[in-house]
């Protein structure tokens, strides 16, 4: 059953302001439950994607049942972990070899890292104007700590050629149609051999969760979800660019618009490939037409995060972006993380109290006051403000 | 590797519902419960869209939706993800979705 908050938080932003959550008024944003998940907000049915509500983003690391799903193509197999193979290969490998799920676990150095994973789409429903796509609001995002090897330790026993250019991915998951293109990804192989890059067989302390990409996923800190190939069964080392939808026509932006790494390989002079997280943060503590008791201690509280330069600053202003107060920063828990952080608000006077939030990245960059369009609603890291209440 | 499509997920749901029911839990909700809208073309386009997936992305993306928003949308399932939908469907489908879905002010 749901607790009464977890529905007025669900439901969140009915109330003031210029943008709306995403779905609102559509009439579609409802709770709903897939199996060994708790109520997310369902976005779609089938390929399922169901987005975290606010409330379950209130802990420094997010639930694995309330985590947030996204798939593109509507055949999931549940994987059995005792069959499942991982297939290492390629034009550009010297020496391919498979692996179970226990080879994975043996045979490589095991390592744990902190990270937040958030869909590309993230928050897409709150653009204006509306773009196409999943309407993601606010919960496309979480913060887990996976369990794993070193993707570059699978690549230096497969032997990486010197013409190695990018390491192709695929998943287990599958289209309806035989015409409709496989979800496969790639990555420039140097991403693919930085340390961070790990094949993850665990999220907070458990097996991955079949909706999460059991039994073992890709986890690429500080680059968005897209990358994040859940139920791996292929990796392949290549000297060419990955030629599919999704990699020449899905998650790619205007070339030049928006800061972060450039993918080289699959750019042209139109478009690029999105790559890392954009210095972003999120309220956690209130929404939009929250009510705040005159002379009672309220504090504001939230998360911020980035593509793991880190999280320099977190400021709060409540006149209208005039002026700014240093939040407090909670501990680090890793600079792929995300930072929690807290302002006591002023509540002495009565009237309304509109709180904005901005996050400064330690590589420079803010969250900027405008939005940056792009057709397919990607990075919408804008300064968020909530319109508050004291009465 | 078993591979299971994702509706054995939903029927299992199905399943249990009765028992919810028993328990005073509300009814689980189905893919079965979106329904389109009234108006010609709508059961060729229920048909042909839930294929490959169910039909709230319909109604979800509405406001972002003109006829041209849509033309976009009919060619991108039609020529990216196969879509086995006739000239002559694609027509009736796009007539259909603008009448019904084209939200976008």
């Amino acid at each position: 059953m749901l607790k009464r908050r977890e529905l007025l938080l669900g439901a969140a932003g009915s109330l003031a302001g210029r943008r709306l959550w995403a779905g609102e008024g559509d009439g579609v944003e409802a709770l709903s439950s897939l199996t060994g998940k708790k109520a997310l907000i369902r976005r779609a049915f089938r390929p399922p994607n169901y987005e975290t509500p606010l409330a379950d983003l209130v802990a420094p690391f997010t639930r694995n049942d309330a985590f947030f799903v996204r798939y593109h193509l509507a055949v999931i197999p549940e994987v059995d972990p005792r069959a499942w193979r991982l297939e290492v290969g390629g034009a550009s490998a010297q020496r391919p070899f498979s692996l179970s799920l226990e080879d994975l676990k043996r045979g490589f150095e095991s390592v744990t890292l902190a990270a937040v994973n958030q869909c590309s789409g993230n928050r897409r429903g709150l653009f204006v104007p509306r773009v196409p796509g999943v309407q993601w609001g606010h919960g496309a995002v979480g913060n887990a700590r996976w369990r794993g090897v070193r993707l570059r330790d699978i690549l230096h026993r497969a032997g990486v050629g010197a013409d190695a250019l990018e390491v192709w991915f695929r998943g287990a998951d599958s289209p309806v149609l035989p015409s409709t293109p496989e979800f496969h990804k790639s990555l420039p192989v140097e991403r693919a051999l930085d340390e961070n890059t790990l094949v993850a067989f665990e999220m907070n302390g458990e097996p991955l969760p079949h909706w999460n990409g059991a039994p073992a996923r890709l986890i690429v800190p500080g680059w968005t979800g897209t990358y994040w190939m859940k139920h791996l069964t292929g990796i392949r080392v290549e000297a060419q660019p990955l030629d599919n939808f999704w990699m020449k026509v899905a998650y790619r932006l205007p070339t030049g618009a928006f800061p972060g790494v450039r993918f080289v390989s699959q750019e042209n002079p139109q478009t690029t490939p999105i790559t890392e997280v954009l210095v972003n943060s999120l309220i956690t503590s209130h929404v939009s037409g929250a009510r705040l008791a005159r002379g009672r201690h309220a504090e504001l509280r939230g998360k911020a995060w980035d593509n793991g330069a880190g999280i320099e600053r977190v400021q709060i202003s409540t006149d209208a972006r005039r002026s700014w107060r240093d939040a407090t920063l909670a501990r680090d828990l890793g600079r792929f993380a995300w930072r929690e952080f807290s302002l006591p608000l002023d509540t002495a006077k009565p009237g309304p109290l509109t709180v904005a939030v901005r996050a400064r990245s330690r590589s420079g960059l803010q969250q900027p006051d405008t939005l940056t369009f792009n057709p397919a609603g990607y990075h919408d890291n804008i300064v968020q403000s909530v319109d508050l209440e004291v009465v | 590797m078993r591979r299971t499509p994702q509706r054995l997920g939903v029927a299992a749901v199905v399943l249990l519902a009765p028992a919810l029911a028993l328990s005073g839990a509300p009814r689980v909700p189905s893919e079965a419960d979106v329904q389109l809208k009234d108006g010609p073309g709508r059961e060729l386009t229920s048909s042909r869209c839930t294929i490959c997936h169910s039909l709230e992305y319909i109604p979800a993306n509405a406001p972002a939706m003109d006829r041209g928003a849509w033309q976009k949308t009919v060619q991108k399932m039609r020529e990216r993800f196969g879509a086995p939908v006739s000239d002559e469907e694609a027509q009736a489908i796009l007539n259909y979705l603008d009448a019904a879905y084209s939200g976008k002010s």
